[in-house]
């Protein structure tokens, strides 16, 4: 009994790492997409976040520099994507694709040139990276029956990113909903024209969007190098761009709904590992590859309105071109 | 004033003509900057690449090769994207190509060779079909965005795919995830061994009778677009849909045509890889041709002749690629993953930034002289 209590807490605990830089991505195209941006280059802007923070962080041997590098790198690769969009009204969708594909590219051969050791960064030591953090009186309440069992094994011991991406739920939620950019924000991305009329520019707000949508992929992709991991790996993003896009369409671009599809996503995840060769009741082995595409098939059914509805932000992927 | 004239008279056809040319220029300097950033010589690198891609009459046959895969993905995207549709899928859609057409060449070894070939034509454009056809349906029945669901179609591809390569169609006793070999009656035929049944020698390499049908599909998806009531509907619904729908068009039906068209194609890549090459279905077999596709089809600026220059370009850019990281061992072949990326940036997303003064310089002359 207490064996299965600890596991199912072990499983949680894994799903809460697994879906910390889903949340955070997510959470960054959440205000892209809001704005009226797609934002396929999720992907593009984890990877240039892991690569960037995990070169920094081996350089200078500061995990915080990493950080901010890593950051930087994914602020920059939002502009980029700005300034083709917004500025020259540039398919949104090439140019996040275009950015994608530049960026595995140039990681690898960048870190290739850099740290001769086949694309990959060094390995990093302890204090380059965002260890786990034991929460206070662990030792305490750990003691504890039942609820000191939780505290222990599924709430502390995260690094430093697990936490902010929790924390980020309810931060987004209310700079959405509350606060008059978060207005300005919403309102860009239904009627860029009101907006527009009102005398607020509609391309601040964009590049606006864009800039936060950077700073929490930054924080995703440093997840991935510098604290869940101890080196960059080429594409070590692996498709969790995507993934997290696909959370955010199925959390219909808003906060919550949105953490509970990262959570979802990442517990079908740390199931199919689970599960490798494990035969289930009824239905036998199930094949892990198969498990991994859960997320997708999801994500397919609810776009096509088999479960719910995805209603997407209505100037979503529409230039917006000021009458001349 | 004559130059006014000359002018009015170029803008025509320059632009078309000039804007890929300054694009690729501009693509090319900001993989310079990379390369420099790296510490290499690009006037080197460019010069290894060009002898690496066109330097023996080998080096050509595989630039030919990686271009045959870029014609199909090229084409695929093309035709989407005619119809105001970006199919991001066409990676996927190759990979499931593959499957028919692995299924085919394993049970097809007593068959005659040319039987084999039609056979897989099929397979494999029903194979992509197949798998373009869900998202087009969904979008054009159920209002889902046909470039979502077909980035979600390709890892449930990939996932799909190593599933039947891991646990059901792996050669029995082996560990790496592949079928076992074709019967070589069911091999695509190589073009050195045709050119040399006709008296004519030219150096091995894994060019192949792919080639030649992709160039046919060329003509086809031309004949499909400029010369047939389908590819019309299918123009106008891409250049306005509000008055194609009032032209009485209807939407998802040119939709689910030209989706599944488009897929067709980009499963028939998997004829020059699987059949034409590999003679095996081997896991990601694709390797990203269907990303290309995207680049060429934007490069090739949608025109059939335009997609297979830019698939020569790109096959050079593979094959002058590896070579060059021969020679200099800093720069690896994901130098051309970035070019390529630039290339979709430069062509795609900041088309218009490069488009507009473009047209002014060659329209303004013209202006003068109506006014004078």
């Amino acid at each position: 009994m207490s064996e299965s209590i600890l596991l199912l807490a072990l499983l949680a605990a894994a799903t809460a790492r697994g879906a910390a830089p889903l949340v955070l991505a997510a959470l960054g195209g959440l205000f892209a997409e809001r704005s009226g941006i797609v934002d396929i280059g999720l992907e593009g802007k984890m990877l240039a976040s892991a690569f960037a923070a995990a070169a920094t962080a081996a350089v200078t041997g500061s995990a915080w520099a990493g950080l901010a590098a890593g950051i930087a790198a994914a602020v920059l690769v939002g502009l980029v994507h700005g300034f083709a969009c917004i500025t020259h009204h540039g398919n949104q969708v090439v140019s996040g694709m275009a950015l994608n594909i530049t960026i595995s590219g140039l990681t690898v051969v960048l870190g290739y040139a850099w740290f001769h050791e086949g694309g990959q960064t060094p390995l990093l030591g302890p204090g380059a990276r965002f260890a786990p953090i034991e929460l206070p009186g662990v030792s305490a309440l750990g003691a504890v029956p039942g609820l000191g069992l939780v505290y222990r094994e599924v709430l502390s011991g995260h690094n430093l990113l697990v936490y902010i991406a929790a924390v980020a739920v309810p931060a987004v939620a209310w700079i959405v909903y509350r606060t008059r950019f978060g207005l300005r924000l919403r309102a860009v991305g239904e009627s860029p024209g009101a907006v527009d009329t009102a005398g607020i520019s509609v391309s601040a707000v964009r590049y606006g969007a864009l800039a936060v949508s950077g700073v929490l992929c930054g924080l995703s992709g440093a997840y991935l190098s510098i604290a869940h991991n101890a080196s960059f790996i080429r594409d070590m993003s692996a498709g969790k761009g995507y993934l997290a896009l696909a959370a955010l369409i199925f959390g219909q671009w808003r906060p919550v709904p949105t953490l509970g599809a990262c959570l979802l996503f990442a517990f079908a995840d740390v199931v199919q590992a689970r599960l490798q060769g494990t035969p289930l009741p009824l239905v036998g082995v199930v094949p892990v590859q198969l498990i991994q595409a859960i997320p997708y098939v999801l994500t397919v059914l609810l776009l096509a309105g088999f479960v719910g509805r995805a209603v997407a932000p209505r100037a979503i992927g529409v230039p917006y071109l000021k009458e001349r | 004033m004559p130059g006014a004239v000359w002018g009015r008279a170029r803008h025509g056809w320059v632009v078309p003509a000039l804007l890929p040319a300054i694009n690729l220029a501009l693509a090319l300097l900001l993989s310079a900057v990379v390369v420099l950033l790296i510490g290499e010589s690009p006037t080197r690198a460019l010069r290894l690449l060009t002898s690496g891609a066109f330097g023996n009459g080998e080096a050509i046959g595989y630039t030919l090769y990686y271009a045959t895969n870029f014609i199909f993905t090229g084409l695929a995207v093309a035709v989407a994207f005619h119809g105001g549709l970006f199919n991001i899928g066409a990676e996927g859609q190759a990979y499931i190509g593959g499957l028919p057409v692995a299924l085919l060449c394993l049970g097809a070894g007593g068959w005659p060779t040319g039987l084999v070939i039609a056979a897989a034509v099929v397979a494999a454009a029903a194979g992509g079909a197949a798998w373009a056809f869900v998202p087009a349906w969904l979008q054009a029945k159920r209002g889902s965005h046909v470039v979502i669901t077909t980035i979600m179609f390709n890892f449930i591809a990939s996932a799909v795919m190593t599933h039947l390569l891991v646990n059901v169609l792996i050669k029995p006793g082996q560990q790496s995830p592949e079928t076992r070999e074709f019967a070589p009656s069911t091999w695509m035929p190589q073009l050195h061994d045709l050119a040399r049944a006709i008296g004519w020698e030219i150096g091995r390499s894994p060019v192949n009778l792919s080639l030649i049908l992709a160039l046919a599909a060329g003509g086809l998806v031309w004949l499909y677009l400029w010369h047939t009531r389908w590819g019309y509907e299918l123009r106008a619904l891409g250049h306005n849909e509000t008055a194609a729908i009032y032209g009485g068009i209807q939407p998802a039906r040119t939709v689910i045509v030209a989706m599944t068209v488009s897929g067709a194609l980009a499963g028939l890549m998997s004829l020059n890889e699987v059949m034409g090459v590999q003679h095996r279905l081997l896991l990601n077999f694709p390797g990203g041709a269907g990303y290309v596709g995207i680049a060429v089809a934007l490069m090739g600026r949608n025109h059939p002749v335009g997609i297979v220059i830019a698939a020569v370009l790109f096959g050079a850019l593979y094959q002058g690629g590896s070579e060059l990281s021969f020679d200099m061992p800093k720069l690896t072949r994901d130098m051309v993953v970035v070019i390529q990326g630039l290339i979709i940036l430069v062509c795609g997303a900041l088309e218009h930034a490069l488009r507009a003064p473009l047209d002014a310089l060659f329209r303004q002359p013209a202006r003068a002289s109506a006014g004078s």
